[in-house]
């Protein structure tokens, strides 16, 4: 009898629970797809035109979309849930319909010129602590900021050197050289943002400082009257100022003339075209050169594998000898205009 | 860009309108065309209801044909700062018309127009609304939304416009409204309902529906779909969002992982093998190989 009743249990339970998954189970032919990051079902079965008749086009389109939100919840409440200030959340994968953007993808912000020659030569950010000990107040101090450890303006004995003059304020001298620091390093900066947004800055003689030169007055001066529609032409002139030079007037020889001459001309320029031998600027060769060289030494240090490293340096040993020959031959003509070309 | 110098409000505006790498949620510009009837101002008036907040209504008419010539379109985005739009107009060629279309970095990127045919109003129907910005489930029927390419357009479009932000996580209470799109001979039906959860026996509840938002029977029209470089172009991630692969790991065709051991080089020699009785080498063995060998020698000193 207990059997009986047992298996009676058991059919009933297995009943039950075959009617509550009846509630939430949905036959389909074809699976749906999901995105569940978006919250999205796509059902690719085919619907049948006379399902769709007018008078129940209402309730077909209703129990199919029942059907399929049936089967998105499921899949919903099959993500991971966690509770978020007495609400039940679950969590949601990132969506993976691909869809197209707004906007271009950004682009990544230019070097300063700090960065540059960093990575040209190899620099690389050394990790420091923030805390230095600071033997004369014998404790930990930051390095820069306030309160820092070796700040030289809070001193408060300065030894005055031999060679400065005796009544000169030692004090305020640091004072001052730490405030051009300062406005160096904003001009600096100022430089840098305005390098990557492409703003046009007037060059260093031009932007007003507080003591300039004559030269630099005048540099500026020039410019200033220059920059009128008529190129200065008709600017008045203070009574003992010399008139503007003459910049170098270009002279052209006439279209039609000699011919002899346009003749040689044209041959001379075809010889020069058809000699293989390139033409050499021997200083622009040395400097290229030693730019490429720095260049390779840091890309060097980059590579750490240790086979590599003896390889390199052999033959980078090779090249530099070898260009190292040639640099010293070319130094006398290259040796005084060494190094990057300044701004002129 | 220009303006070095600006407030703060000023410089937040401007970074909230420069390119991401991971973008927010596309606002869409809703508006009139010349001619306008009372069924298409009421429609309009209804999406910006489900678009609301990244949505703007405009009021007043604009005389311009998006399909000819979208220079205004592009405009009123640059000003809004929005990248999507609806579009809609009536006039005795095509009445009811509605033109959904998105952009890309200010130009038009896709157009698809359609004719409602067929539009019940959010107020003609009467149920119980939900907030503005509940985020919305979407489901998509039919096979034409996974052959056709105009309709497989038409549901990226669609999602774009519907899906809302994206969040990491959602209410499962609050997954109240679902917008169903079927698609059959050429016609697209959208309507829009509120699941009510009710109990089932599991955890998983049992799904009833009830027909609350607007529902329109639309028409597949005129399309005017970017091509294919431009789609691509704007699909294109940047590289920082990519996931970083893990070296060394490989996937074979069952779904097997595999990963490589590098180890130094082994004295095969020396290797412990599994030790078995029979081939292990005899006493009486080593002596007959020695007899042999012996043997040999003999002979040749012989002969």
């Amino acid at each position: 009898m207990a059997a009986c009743s047992v298996e009676e249990l058991l059919a009933k339970a297995e009943a039950q629970e075959a009617e509550t998954l009846k509630s939430i189970s949905v036959q389909k032919e074809l699976d749906l797809e999901f995105d569940i990051g978006n919250l999205l079902a796509c059902d690719k079965n085919r619907i049948e035109p006379r399902d769709l008749r007018e008078k129940s086009k209402k309730d077909f389109l209703r129990a199919l979309a029942r059907d399929n939100t049936q089967l998105l919840i499921n899949e919903i409440w099959k993500q991971p849930t966690e509770r978020v200030e007495e609400a039940i959340v679950a969590k949601l994968p990132e969506p993976t319909t691909r869809l197209p953007r707004e906007k271009l993808p950004p682009k990544p912000r230019p070097p300063t010129k700090w960065e540059q020659f960093a990575k040209l030569k190899g620099i690389k950010k050394k990790k420091k602590t923030n805390l230095v000990w600071d033997e004369t107040a014998k404790e930990w101090k930051r390095r820069w900021g306030y309160k820092r450890a070796g700040d030289d303006t809070k001193e408060w004995l300065i030894e005055v050197p031999e060679s400065a003059d005796p009544n000169e304020d030692q004090f305020a001298k640091r004072v001052k050289a730490k405030k051009e620091r300062v406005a160096k390093n904003e001009l600096n900066r100022l430089k840098n943002i305005a390098r990557s947004q492409k703003v046009k800055i007037p060059a260093v003689t031009l932007t007003p400082k507080a003591s300039q030169s004559k030269d630099e007055l005048a540099r500026a001066e020039s410019v200033a009257k220059t920059s009128t529609a008529s190129l200065g032409r008709f600017q008045d002139r203070l009574p003992k100022e010399n008139p503007a030079k003459k910049g170098k007037k270009r002279k052209f020889e006439p279209l039609i003339g000699n011919f002899s001459n346009e003749k040689q001309k044209q041959l001379e320029l075809l010889k020069v075209m058809d000699t293989k031998k390139p033409k050499l600027d021997i200083t622009k060769a040395v400097n290229k050169q030693m730019r490429e060289e720095d260049r390779e030494e840091a890309a060097a240090k980059h590579k750490k594998a240790a086979g590599k490293k003896g390889r390199k340096g052999s033959s980078m040993g090779g090249k530099a000898r070898g260009k190292g020959g040639k640099g010293k031959a070319a130094g006398g003509g290259g040796g005084k205009r060494r190094g990057k070309p300044g701004k002129r | 860009m220009q303006h070095s110098q600006g407030t703060k409000r000023s410089k937040r505006f401007l970074e909230s309108r420069a390119p991401k790498l991971t973008e927010d949620v596309k606002s869409a510009m809703i508006m009139k065309g010349g001619n306008t009837s009372r069924t298409i101002t009421q429609a309009l008036k209804d999406i910006y209801s489900l678009k609301k907040p990244n949505a703007v209504l405009y009021k007043k008419k604009n005389i311009t044909r998006p399909f000819e010539d979208s220079t205004s379109l592009e405009f009123f985005s640059k000003k809004t700062d929005c990248s999507l739009f609806l579009f809609g107009s009536h006039n005795k060629k095509r009445p009811n018309n509605f033109i959904f279309g998105r952009l890309f970095d200010f130009h038009v990127l896709d157009m698809i127009e359609l004719g409602i045919e067929k539009y019940v109003s959010l107020s003609e129907i009467k149920a119980s609304k939900f907030p503005e910005g509940t985020k919305p489930m979407l489901v998509f029927a039919g096979e034409a939304f996974d052959t056709d390419n105009e309709h497989r357009r038409l549901k990226s479009l669609l999602i774009d416009f519907f899906r809302g932000p994206t969040v990491p996580a959602v209410r499962l209470a609050g997954l109240e409204h679902i917008l169903h799109f079927t698609a059959i001979d050429g016609k697209i039906y959208m309507r829009s309902y509120r699941c009510l959860l009710k109990k089932s026996g599991c955890r998983t509840p049992r799904i009833e529906l009830e027909e609350i938002g607007p529902s329109f029977d639309f028409v597949l029209r005129r399309t005017h779909l970017a091509s294919d470089d431009l789609y691509k172009l704007a699909h294109k991630q940047p590289k920082a969002l990519k996931p970083k692969k893990k070296k060394n790991i490989s996937h074979d065709a069952f779904g097997t992982k595999f990963g490589r051991v590098h180890m130094q080089k082994q004295d095969l020699s020396k290797l412990q093998t599994r030790k078995m009785k029979g081939l292990r080498k005899r006493r009486g063995e080593v002596v007959t190989e020695e007899q042999e060998g012996q043997a040999p020698k003999v002979a040749k000193v012989e002969s």
